[in-house]
């Protein structure tokens, strides 16, 4: 992880009330992960004291870039989608651990996201892709306006839409595609809220999978305890989402 | 210049430390920059068992600052030396304890066994968190009680001890007092104000445990005023805290009567801010007349009485 100022190279709406920005900083050099995640300071002065996490949704190491992908939730996130280009943010990363792209051994991937939970798994399918493993994308948003990167997903495998009220796609959430659609594959990945973490994980709890996790975050590098998530099995009882996470395997943390 | 100050049990290269709770066990700053510049630091909170703390979410943003009920989650106290306390003897910068629990009988066994591990040269005394059902605010509130649990804590107690006072009371000098009465070494304050906010779409507060304890900025005019205060009814050193994200703020910390200075939340908005401060930190002394730390503390009482009168 490193702390940098990085600079707004674009920035646009690619969605109702999504941004797409992406930066160019030496960060980009990095190692990073799909599934890490941006610290960025929100504003100057001391009105916002807390950063906001924001994962990573595309790095392109020779233009030495990396984009992000936010909607507009807050003051926080309003007052970041008003940066203007040129602008340069303050920014922690690449933060936590990602999806471990390179130790695993599959030819079949699932990718399951919804909503704002959608960008770090383009990051992952173009990652997935380039290791020559087979993608199918199950994306899922609240109607029509939410839906973003559609093509992009589509020139990357298998892709399928849900909207909660059919305005795109099929008329529903991302488990009643896994219902309906006979997919085909080694393992899941999903990121998205934690309502539909919790029906994908238990809808294929016998399947490998990785979650991603969502969550208010103060320090976020692991030092305040505010983002935690019980795991049973490890020695300490819970696991610190920002550092140890957000990616974890489906069956090492209890989601509440 | 000279940044140094003794207080007891911590010879500080500089008075900038730290606040418990916002810095972990240090492993996780000791990343970012070296530990050693810092004056000491204040470990998380020990228990005398392992806490899960509360639900999540636990943080909230709030203007100039934010709401925590994290539930003072910690591995318990033997875990805490066995595991975290080793990495900290590397370092040369003291290191006080946070000490909470929820009977005088469990302050009484985390302060014995963790004073005597060579690391920690101060307990913190933790009788302000807000954010547990039991787990100290009452013998924060309650003068007798603050008296009785600095006391009973003292005695078993191989280092100084500093009491860190709620400010969710309506006379803080009363609970400093009780603490001196009870053979406080030193005192700390504030802890965090108790809080809520709630969110418009949901209707519902947005911690999961409701309340909170407000920390940042926006309280540092209350503790300011309570480090004030207190300066005025105890001769104890002062940890002051609440707000600090500057030099400025230090310096005013130090006006009130503080001797050391804590940092929180600032730690969450920028990482770097304590070595930052600590590097400011000449400047701004020398600029207003100033030329050590020790020559600055309490130096706001001298002048509380003539500044109206200048027209």
């Amino acid at each position: 992880m490193i702390h940098e100022q990085l600079e707004i190279i674009s920035k646009q709406y690619i969605a109702k009330d999504t941004v797409e920005m992406t930066f160019r900083g030496r960060m980009a050099q990095e190692k990073i992960l799909p599934g890490q995640f941006l610290h960025l300071l929100v504003g100057e002065g001391t009105n916002h004291m807390l950063r906001r996490p924001i994962s990573i949704a595309g790095v392109d190491q020779q233009a030495s870039t990396i984009t992000i992908i936010f909607k507009l939730l807050g003051e926080g996130t309003n007052t970041l989608a008003k940066a203007a280009l040129g602008d340069q943010l303050d920014a922690l990363g690449p933060c936590g651990q990602g999806y471990p792209v390179d130790d695993l051994q599959l030819e079949k991937a699932l990718l399951v996201g919804g909503g704002i939970g959608v960008p770090p798994l383009y990051y992952l399918a173009q990652s997935l892709k380039q290791k020559g493993v087979h993608v199918t994308m199950v994306a899922g948003f609240q109607n029509k306006e939410h839906v973003f990167y559609e093509d992009q997903f589509q020139l990357l495998g298998t892709y399928y839409l849900a909207t909660d009220d059919g305005s795109a796609g099929v008329k529903g959430f991302v488990t009643d595609i896994i219902d309906a659609e006979e997919l085909d594959y080694d393992q899941y990945f999903t990121c998205g809220p934690t309502g539909m973490l919790k029906a994908v994980s238990t809808k294929l709890s016998d399947q490998e999978g990785f979650i991603s996790i969502e969550q208010r975050m103060g320090c976020g590098i692991g030092a305040c305890f505010a983002c935690v998530v019980p795991a049973p099995d490890s020695a300490s009882g819970y696991k610190k989402i920002c550092k140890d996470g957000p990616v974890f395997r489906a069956k090492e943390v209890v989601l509440t | 210049m000279n940044l140094a100050v003794h207080l007891p049990g911590l010879a500080m290269k500089n008075p900038i430390l730290p606040a418990s709770g916002c810095f972990g066990f240090g492993k996780e700053y000791a990343e970012l920059y070296n530990l050693n510049l810092l004056g000491a630091i204040t470990i998380k909170a020990a228990t005398g068992t392992a806490r899960y703390g509360n639900a999540t979410p636990r943080v909230a943003e709030t203007d100039a600052g934010m709401l925590n009920a994290i539930g003072l989650q910690n591995p318990g106290v033997d875990q805490i030396m066995a595991q975290e306390l080793p990495f900290l003897a590397t370092y040369d910068t003291p290191i006080m304890a946070n000490v909470a629990g929820s009977t005088i009988e469990e302050y009484v066994e985390v302060a014995q066994k963790i004073s005597t591990h060579p690391v920690i040269k101060a307990i913190e005394l933790n009788i302000s968190c807000p954010n547990v059902k039991e787990g100290g605010v009452q013998f924060g509130t309650d003068p007798a009680l603050a008296q009785t649990v600095t006391a009973a804590v003292k005695e078993v107690s191989m280092v100084p001890v500093y009491v860190k006072l709620s400010p969710n009371v309506t006379d803080i000098t009363a609970i400093a007092s009780a603490a001196e009465a009870g053979g406080a070494d030193g005192l700390s304050l504030i802890n965090t104000l108790t809080g809520m906010q709630i969110n418009l779409a949901s209707q519902k507060p947005l911690l999961a445990n409701k309340i909170g304890g407000l920390s940042g900025p926006a309280v540092k005019p209350v503790a300011i005023r309570m480090v004030y205060q207190v300066r005025q009814v105890t001769d104890l050193p002062i940890i002051g805290m609440g707000g600090v994200t500057t030099a400025e703020d230090v310096l005013e910390f130090l006006l009130a009567g503080a001797s050391a200075v804590a940092v929180g939340t600032a730690n969450f908005q920028h990482p770097f801010v304590c070595p930052e401060i600590i590097e400011q930190l000449p400047a701004v002394l020398e600029k207003y007349g100033f030329s050590s730390v020790e020559d600055a503390i309490g130096k706001g009482h001298e002048h509380a009485d003539t500044h109206l009168s200048r027209t």
